[in-house]
């Protein structure tokens, strides 16, 4: 009797499966904008369902705006109330910088696991994968600029630039930030593990975040570490969003962190869909 | 005359899912792929057997267009692989050796997701999902994270992800590796159905036991080439003879029973691993009889004895040259 139950049990599944199979139809294949909010929509998903990730954004920010605004300000600028309008910006500029980092690290995740197999036997248009979750990073580094400003604003920070000043500054902050992460991505491609990965962006994130304007005025620096500073693209965002918060940006700060963004998209986002596209 | 052998000749090539041509890949200086002719009719299930690190895997990623030959060509329902990558992806699904799912999500949000890349609308995402997961048994699990799920349950509901649009040739790269039997089942009964409906496919295995039950065709590989190809029964027949198992109830009668047994069937007769068997290759049904009477006679009591046509396992130890269970160090098999 059970044998019987279990066979029409059984043979249910079975018309159950088939049905599903054949009521199975072909939509057309999504548009490029459609596939980039669905890869969005994963992003938000994974936020949801991982919250710890939210640490570098959230907690990240809080702590180096407290340890670096303390711990530097009486020896640097004498009073830690003044530092701060001098550190804020580019702190904010630092942090975001290095969170960067993670879009590449999600991306090398998403390889070592077969998920992106799949996609890429899917019928879109590839770089939405990408864009999609580059768009929710963007969101993310919103996220850490509002918490960073809020908390300094509490320690004191006052811009003089105003609303306007401050919102000119994230979107600079954002615009750099989206440009930057294609470079962990093209790394996050090639590099086989995770903790490669880590390594190779500290080495490149943490001179170059160090050697910058963002601590000190360079003009304190002997000649040739200044003129290095003076390139560095960290010490070009971070001169441009220090003007705009306190008023006195020029045409050509934000000019500049512009074009250094353009360049960087330029060339390594091709090259990551290029890698993406032809990966082994 | 030679216009209808022109015509047969192409209605043979449009009703194969794959034909490939001398497929080559190569990863630094280990051909992972040294020569692949393929030629696969739609419909049927074919079967990749072989070790791991033989090359079953990077061919299928060559034919998935994951990667790109170094040598070679290859026609996916017609389709060049070089040219027309996204005719091919369109048709296609792959379900790769690990879950092509995101763990972190449900499976819910899975399937909806590749529900909406696939062009489906949010509602009708939604639906398919709902209807895949009931017909997979995994609706009291489509709001959990993949990442709890048992294998048999992670297994199924990537296949699943595979078939929100029934494709016309589905990959499944070792489908059943490390499930339970109940699992295994399970995934058998989805693959038949999937046959059924008319969907080809083309599935790695190194379990001998699901190559005989699923394929249609199978294609044992090794070092990356074909070595044998054929239906499991054609496989069975070339190796020839039949086995002949035959197992003492004492040990110590090994060796009288070996010299009779080699006597009565005038062939090679060797001692199996266990220490109260022996195997011998006969094809003679009569000679194998006369034989075991003749052990009765002598007083050596025989526990149990066998004799049928080679299994898969001993195909594949004949044609490699090696045991099926062989671990080769080719990392690359598994990028």
């Amino acid at each position: 009797m059970t044998g019987y139950i279990e066979q029409t049990e059984k043979d249910a599944r079975e018309l159950r499966l088939d049905e599903s199979i054949a009521s199975s139809s072909r939509p057309k294949p999504p548009s490029a904008l459609s596939s980039t909010m669905t890869f969005a929509h994963r992003a938000l998903l994974r936020i949801k369902h991982v919250p710890e990730q939210m640490f570098d954004v959230t907690v990240f920010p809080v702590i180096f705006l407290l340890m670096f605004t303390y711990l530097f300000g009486g020896a640097i600028a004498g009073s830690t109330a003044e530092y701060l309008q001098f550190l804020l910006p580019g702190i904010l500029v630092m942090t975001v910088s290095q969170i960067t980092m993670y879009t590449g690290i999600d991306l090398n995740n998403d390889i070592r696991k077969g998920i992106f197999d799949r996609f890429r036997t899917l019928p879109i248009w590839l770089p939405s994968a990408l864009i999609g979750s580059l768009l929710v990073d963007v969101v993310r580094y919103s996220l850490a600029s509002f918490i960073m400003i809020i908390l300094g604003y509490a320690l004191g920070f006052r811009p003089e630039g105003g609303m306007a000043g401050i919102l000119g500054a994230i979107g600079l902050i954002l615009i750099f930030s989206f440009s930057l992460s294609w470079i962990w991505t093209v790394c996050g491609l090639i590099v086989r593990s995770e903790k490669a990965l880590m390594m190779i962006s500290f080495m490149v994130l943490f001179p170059l975040t160090f050697v910058s304007n963002v601590f000190v005025d360079p003009k304190t620096l002997p000649a040739w570490l200044e003129s290095f500073v003076d390139v560095n693209p960290i010490s070009i965002l971070a001169t441009a969003v220090r003007g705009a918060m306190h008023g006195t940006v020029t045409f050509q700060q934000v000019v500049m962190v512009l074009f250094v963004s353009l360049i960087m998209t330029a060339i390594f986002a091709p090259i990551t869909i290029y890698l993406y596209r032809n990966k082994k | 005359m030679r216009r209808v052998a022109e015509a047969m000749h192409e209605a043979s090539t449009a009703d194969l899912a794959i034909k490939a041509t001398g497929l080559v890949k190569i990863f630094g200086k280990h051909r992972a792929v040294d020569g692949v002719d393929l030629a696969i009719r739609k419909g049927m299930v074919y079967g990749f057997l072989g070790p791991n690190g033989a090359g079953k895997t990077t061919t299928i990623r060559l034919l998935a267009t994951l990667l790109k030959p170094d040598g070679g060509s290859a026609e996916i329902f017609g389709h060049d692989l070089h040219r027309e990558g996204d005719e091919i992806r369109s048709r296609i699904s792959l379900t790769g050796q690990y879950a092509s799912i995101d763990e972190d999500l449900t499976g819910m949000e899975n399937l909806v997701m590749i529900a909406r890349l696939m062009g489906y609308a949010r509602r009708e995402a939604k639906m398919r999902a709902e209807e895949l997961l009931r017909a997979f048994g995994l609706e009291d699990a489509a709001k959990r994270q993949v990442k709890n799920y048992s294998g048999g349950m992670r297994r199924r509901v990537d296949i699943a992800a595979s078939i929100v649009v029934t494709p016309e040739l589905l990959f499944l790269d070792e489908p059943t590796a490390g499930l339970d039997p109940r699992s295994r089942n399970q995934v058998w009964d989805i693959i038949r159905a999937l046959v059924k409906a008319g969907t080809t496919v083309l599935l790695t295995t190194q379990y001998l036991d699901e190559a005989d039950q699923l394929a249609d065709r199978i294609a044992v590989i090794d070092q990356g080439k074909i070595i044998a190809e054929g239906t499991s029964s054609e496989l069975k027949e070339s190796v020839g003879s039949g086995t002949l198992n035959v197992q003492l109830l004492n040990g110590e009668d090994r060796s009288r029973a070996m010299a009779i047994l080699e006597e009565k069937l005038s062939v090679h007769v060797q001692f199996a691993a266990d220490s109260t068997s022996l195997t011998a290759q006969v094809n003679d049904s009569f000679m194998v009889a006369g034989a075991l009477g003749e052990l009765a006679k002598q007083g050596i009591a025989v526990t149990s004895f066998s004799f049928g046509r080679p299994s898969l396992d001993e195909v594949f130890l004949k044609l490699t040259g090696h045991g099926t269970a062989q671990e080769t160090d080719h990392k690359e098999e598994a990028i």
